[in-house]
């Protein structure tokens, strides 16, 4: 489902979908072939924002390709301080996750964090970067964890995240491509914290932090921001100004976050405006600063 | 159990198996033999002359059996208008056909019907359907609709003002000119959508042969649909049935005769066979009416003590493009109630009903008492601020007292019975007022916000005296003692969720001494139940309740008859005692309902000139409304950084009188302020200037969820009321009533060190962070 | 079309010429018989659909039939009967945890994912894990207080049983 429900023109009825054809193939190659010669074919993963589209009927793909006939696309792997996370993987295994929320607790908050508990039974890892909802909350991760996509297509490659969100609903994957495995490395001292919209719940702004500390005091930082452009985007200048900053010294690190949005184009609508989207980012950026800098 | 035990108890609600099993059967789960299925195709535009219709190609879609415009009904003789309950003078009327003929007058009006196979061969050929639409200019705000010049909804009355209604009483001008203070504010009653889980759904069956049409329809007044619809039909009364299955909910929304009922009844009719239509909850934001919507400038004026000596109000009322079925009465019950549960001699208020290219405003839970309530209310904490009093001392000062009652007020009602100051007191110890009033000031030392909010509300239910409000006044019951002793009880209200299968078997397991598992209380299908008027108005128990308690004082006095003549003695010494027959001078003499209800039937041993049979039917006139009243108590706190609220605490101290199951009331009462806390803090259906409905689904519109919503502390008073013989008033709607301005006024309270007086609703966050001030926290002024 | 074999409250099913766009709650509702299962919005928000798949809750709304086949679903009438009620059908109906009883359905089967995740969960817990369910008639406190007394009688339990282990008694 898109955040934004006003973004698409509906015509009076969203419950059912145009018709399809449906293939559950047993392995990726299978489902790379059909993938490139089934008639305006897309990926189905959890369906969770692709069905609620197609029951709007602002998607309408002739040909569903289920990824669920290939299991082993689900999986977190841990080695040495190196994740992989297959896309398949839905989010309530990630929320259930120990280990995850110690390791890398940007994610797990995100996955806690996102939808309700029906849509995180379903819902995936990779569908949801796939999907590049300027509101989703991975996509902020993503980036801030300075994850890795493996793509399969043609020939396996390696996308980074800086250049995996290319727009609203729009990321580097080919026509003809699918997101097997998502990497990055352990971040023990990371989080998410979003302000939520009344209704969907989606992000208003949601801010993914990485911090990297040397005893109490942050060394480096990687801070990025969803809900407030048409892709998420990393705050630089925040960045530089948390270096050196002790992590419980909550007003240097409230001063630190000001002007986190600075330069973005950044969105508006009923339930908040662009200055207060604005204003929220810096006030997000520094709560979730806060609960990174202690261990998870 | 044994009788005598019930009535005031938490009986499990006898509704509940099929419900929680998924047993029970709402219009969307009828199934009936050579079904179709209906879809229809909806305005995009709020205002447009319709040009054409092609309708060929939908037509020609494989199982699509039939596509109808709004002319085709025209031909075919479809020609009524839907229905407006009204007793205004002067009240301007509009056509409005089930589909629009050649204008439309808002998104999501409906101009075509088709009907297929299958729903999903409905949806694909609505799609085939191509509308040529001219654009009129469109007029969506309240106040510019008022304007000359302004574009008019329906060019043929001249104006977009349905109607006004000014009142005064008493001397409001002289009260202003010698106030102490007067408070000036303009108060904006958001509009918001009912959203009942279950969306509307028609299910409609012609019988060719006795020439009848059944309509089982998501609604709460089957009665009245009937008639209605065997009006807009044209079909005699007695060849209409509907059936209000089971209902997912109403809120008032299902208070109507829509469109949708009539055009699904007709097409079953035309077509010969079962048509379903089930709304989608995109169609049902559009097109299922909406609540509230008035601009109320308000003047109150005041001596220096706080006490109330006059009041001005100007209420501007939405109505929508067009009249639904109670769409201009609505505002009128702000102007009776707005002097709440204070004495105000002197004042003057007028209504105004405005069309606006939107959909009809109508009752929506509470239905212009809530308005009314939010006023007066936030006007009491306004004027106390001004006066630097606690704003529980002025409404100490302007109760009126218990002595009092019943108390006419000055715009003419006649308030039954209460104890507003009792009610207050209690919830202020239960919410230990003054410590929390200590807590405030220190936390807001720390610079943390906390708000204390108030309520007391009064409101009018238990609709109503016919006088007042005709064919929709009284209600009916019927008792039938079986033959073999277990009872049937045919009620004329149409619950749906209330619980009155439960609350009324309990009345009748006590009084006529029937086990209650021998009792059954039916409802909702006009051929089996005697007219009723139906469920809303929080009238069920109040109005329909009373209606049963008259039926069973007719069966005691005939069971009491028969039993008086097998013992040959005078019915005049024979009395029911704790549900049973007996002599009170004899206790060898005893005889249960059922034994009399059998010798009703064997018919043989009756007195001479005693009709066979023990069942009654009985109505109630309430020669009053009733009016329940109670305060509420919120605790906020605000996140000052992002301007969230947060209820820390919620204290409802309500009084409907008698109880006669206090788990139903409880419930009854968390549904009402869940609802009215999410007018104060989420919702509001939102039309652009150009009437696109940008809340049209709920990814948009905020119903909350369960973390939304905090826990409640509930207690009670009971002010027994005259007006029926069960001494209840309803409690239907006064959690919704009381609780939005405990909450605005408790976020107001928590926000004064920042010289906030006044923010409207919804109070999203962000409204709230700008009036704090982006600095929020060098603004402080306490 | 398609062919679905799908268990469905313990019962195998094998249907023939299913269309690959019907949804999970329509090939309930229409094809099996089971209107226990609602609509309520077209959204995915209201939860008013939610079943178990494999045990676990989810939006039959959001879901195509196909995409079940070869799993197990269980629906409300998979959950108890009106002779045997499930526990947490008990709870919600002892504790007036339902009024119109459009959502109940839906809510008792989220509910039931609940306790599996989380056996005695805190009103915060059961508040936050309710969250893809939506209620316009009781306020939530009942259905709250049904979750909290569902938890404490499956933990009183003679011979304990997970919430799981129930459904699968339920729906076999
Ligand atoms: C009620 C509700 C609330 C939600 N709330 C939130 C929220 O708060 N935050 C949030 O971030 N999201 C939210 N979502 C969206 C949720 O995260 C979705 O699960 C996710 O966006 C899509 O994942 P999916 O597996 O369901 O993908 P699908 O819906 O199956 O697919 C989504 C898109 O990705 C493509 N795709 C999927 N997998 C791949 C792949 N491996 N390779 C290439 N393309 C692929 C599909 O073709 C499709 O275009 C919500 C959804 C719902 C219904
Ligand atoms: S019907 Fe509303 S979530 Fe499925
Ligand atoms: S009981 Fe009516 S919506 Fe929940």
């Amino acid at each position: 489902m898109e955040s934004d429900g006003s973004t698409f023109e509906r015509e009076g009825d969203g419950m059912i979908p145009t018709t399809f054809n449906y293939f559950r193939p047993h392995s990726i190659e299978e489902a790379l072939l059909l993938l490139r010669q089934g008639e305006a074919a897309k990926i189905l993963a959890g369906g969770q924002s692709l069905i609620p589209m197609m029951k709007l009927r602002v998607a309408e793909p002739k040909t569903l390709i289920d990824l669920q006939g290939v299991p082993e696309l689900a999986h977190v792997t841990w080695a040495g301080g190196h994740c992989t996370v297959g896309s398949l993987t839905s989010h309530a295994t990630l929320a259930a996750d120990a280990d995850l929320r110690q390791k890398a607790g940007a994610l797990w908050d995100a996955a806690n964090g996102l939808g309700d508990p029906q849509v995180r039974n379903l819902g995936t890892i990779g569908g949801a970067c796939a999907h590049a909802d300027p509101s989703g909350d991975y996509p902020a991760v993503m980036l801030a964890l300075d994850a890795c996509f493996i793509v399969a297509g043609e020939k396996t490659r390696e996308v980074a995240a800086a250049e995996f969100f290319k727009g609203t609903f729009e990321t580097a994957l080919g026509a003809g491509e699918i997101l097997t495995k998502i990497t990055f490395d352990a971040a023990p001292r990371s989080a998410y914290v979003k302000l939520e919209h009344a209704a969907s719940h989606y992000a208003l702004v949601g801010v993914a932090v990485v911090l990297v500390m040397s005893r109490d005091t942050i060394e480096d930082a990687r801070i990025a921001i969803t809900g407030l452009a048409d892709v998420p985007f990393r705050a630089s200048g925040v960045e530089r100004s948390l270096r050196g900053v002790k992590g419980n010294n909550v007003a240097a690190i409230k001063s630190a976050c000001a002007g986190a949005a600075a330069g973005q184009d950044v969105r508006g609508d009923i339930q908040a405006s662009s200055a207060y989207r604005t204003a929220m980012a810096d006030i997000v950026a520094a709560r979730a600063v806060r609960v990174a800098t202690d261990p998870r | 159990m044994a009788p005598s035990a019930m009535v005031g108890a938490r009986i499990r609600r006898r509704e509940d198996p099929r419900l929680i099993t998924g047993r029970a059967t709402y219009v969307d789960d009828v199934k009936l033999v050579g079904m179709v299925h209906a879809a229809f195709i909806r305005s995009p535009y709020a205002h447009a002359k319709i040009l054409r219709l092609q309708m060929a190609k939908a037509k020609a879609h494989p199982g699509v059996l039939a596509v109808f415009s709004g002319a085709d009904l025209h031909a075919a003789g479809m020609t009524a208008s839907l229905p407006v309950a009204h007793k205004l003078p002067d009240l301007k009327t509009p056509p409005h056909y089930p589909l629009a003929v050649d204008e439309v007058r808002f998104v999501g009006e409906a101009v075509a019907v088709i009907v297929a196979s299958d729903p999903y061969v409905a949806r694909d050929a609505a799609e085939l359907v191509e509308v040529e639409y001219d654009e009129l200019p469109v007029v969506v705000d309240l106040e510019k609709a008022t304007t000359s010049g302004a574009p008019l909804v329906h060019a043929a009355l001249g104006t977009n003002v349905a109607y006004a209604m000014p009142f005064k009483a008493g001397d409001p001008d002289g009260a202003f000119a010698s106030a102490d203070v007067v408070v000036e504010r303009r108060l904006i009653n958001q509009r918001l959508a009912p959203v009942p889980i279950e969306t509307r759904g028609v299910v409609a069956q012609w019988d060719a042969g006795a020439g009848r049409v059944t309509i089982h329809s998501s609604t709460q007044i089957p009665h009245l649909l009937r008639t209605q619809l065997s009006l807009v039909l044209g079909l005699a009364e007695n060849k209409v049935r509907a059936i209000a299955p089971e209902v997912g909910g109403g809120f008032g929304s299902k208070l109507n005769v829509y469109a949708e009922e009539a055009v699904v009844a007709w097409l079953a009719m035309r077509l010969g066979r079962p048509v379903k239509w089930s709304e989608t909850r995109s169609e049902c934001f559009q097109a299922m009416i909406h609540g509230r919507d008035q601009i109320d400038d308000c003047e109150i004026a005041a001596k220096r003590d706080g006490t109330i000596t006059g009041l001005r109000v100007r209420i501007l009322a939405n109505l929508g493009a067009y009249h639904q079925l109670l769409t201009p009465v609505i505002p009128t019950l702000t102007l009776l109630m707005a002097p709440g549960c204070y004495r105000i001699a002197n004042v003057d208020i007028e209504v105004k009903g405005v069309f606006t290219n939107t959909m009809s405003t109508d009752a929506y839970r509470g239905a212009g008492r809530p308005e009314a309530t939010y006023l007066i209310e936030r006007l009491m904490d306004l004027v106390a601020r001004k006066l630097e009093l606690d704003p529980a001392d002025v409404r100490r000062r302007n109760f009126i007292e218990p002595s009092a009652f019943p108390f006419t007020t000055s715009t003419g009602l006649t308030y039954d019975s209460g104890d507003y100051a009792n009610t207050m007191e209690k919830a202020l110890q239960l919410a230990d007022y003054r410590g929390l009033r200590t807590r405030q000031a220190a936390l807001r030392k720390e610079g943390r916000f906390l708000g204390i909010g108030l309520s007391t509300y009064v409101e009018v239910c238990g609709m109503g005296p016919s006088a007042a409000m005709p064919a929709a006044g009284w209600d009916s019951a019927t008792i039938r003692v079986e033959p073999t002793g277990s009872v049937t009880v045919l009620t004329g209200i149409s619950p749906h969720g209330q619980g009155e299968e439960t609350t009324f078997a309990q009345l009748v397991a006590d009084e006529l001494g029937i086990p209650i598992d021998n009792i059954a209380v039916v409802h909702g299908d006009t051929d089996i139940v005697q007219y009723g008027v139906g469920t809303f108005g929080s009238r069920g128990t109040a109005v329909g309740g009373s209606a049963l308690k008259l039926a069973i004082e007719t069966i005691q006095a005939k069971a009491i008859r028969i039993a008086a003549h097998q013992w040959e003695a005078n019915p005049d010494d024979v009395e029911y005692r704790d549900g049973k027959i007996g002599v009170p001078t004899d206790p060898s003499k005893s005889m249960t309902t059922a034994e009399a209800g059998f010798l009703a039937f064997m018919g043989d041993k009756l007195p001479p000139g005693l009709e066979p049979g023990l069942d009654a039917t009985r109505r109630f006139e309430p020669p009053n409304f009733v009016y329940p009243f109670g305060t509420h108590v919120c605790v906020v706190e605000i996140d000052s950084e992002t301007g969230q609220v947060k209820i820390v605490r919620y204290v409802a101290v309500d009084d409907c009188g008698k109880v006669l199951n206090p788990m139903i009331v409880e419930g009854q009462v968390h549904g009402g302020i869940a609802q009215g806390m999410a007018q104060a803090l989420y919702e509001e259906v939102v039309y652009d200037e150009y009437g696109q409905l940008l809340t049209g689904t709920l990814m948009d519109y905020a119903i909350p969820h369960a973390e939304q919503v905090p826990h409640f502390e509930l207690d009670r008073t009971v002010t027994e009321t005259t007006v029926n013989p069960l001494g209840v008033k309803g409690v239907g709607e006064a959690g919704t009533i009381g609780s939005t301005p405990a909450v605005v006024n408790a976020v107001m309270d928590a926000l004064a060190p920042f010289g906030v007086e006044h923010i409207d609703m919804p109070l999203r966050p962000e409204k709230l962070w700008k009036a704090m001030g982006p600095r929020s926290n060098g603004k402080v002024t306490a | 079309m398609a062919r679905v074999e799908v268990e469905v409250n313990g019962t195998r099913h094998e249907l023939e010429g299913v269309e690959p766009r019907l949804l999970l709650v329509h090939f309930l509702r229409e094809r099996l018989g089971l209107t226990g299962t609602h609509i309520g919005c077209d959204t995915s928000s209201c939860g008013a659909c939610t079943v178990l798949l494999d045990g676990k809750s989810v939006k039959s709304c959001t879901m195509f039939a196909v995409q079940a086949d070869g799993r197990a679903v269980t629906t409300i009438e998979g959950l108890g009967s009106s002779a045997e009620l499930h526990p947490m059908q008990e709870a919600f109906w002892a504790q007036h945890g339902l009024q119109c009883g459009f959502c109940t359905t839906g809510m008792i089967m989220s509910a039931v994912d609940l306790l599996r995740r989380i056996p005695n969960p805190s009103e915060g817990e059961i508040r936050a894990g309710l969250e893809g369910n939506l209620c316009r008639c009781t306020g939530y406190e009942n259905i709250v207080a049904a979750v909290r007394a569902a938890a404490a009688a499956l933990a009183a339990m003679e011979t304990p049983k997970t919430i799981g282990e129930l459904v699968e008694v339920g729906g076999r």
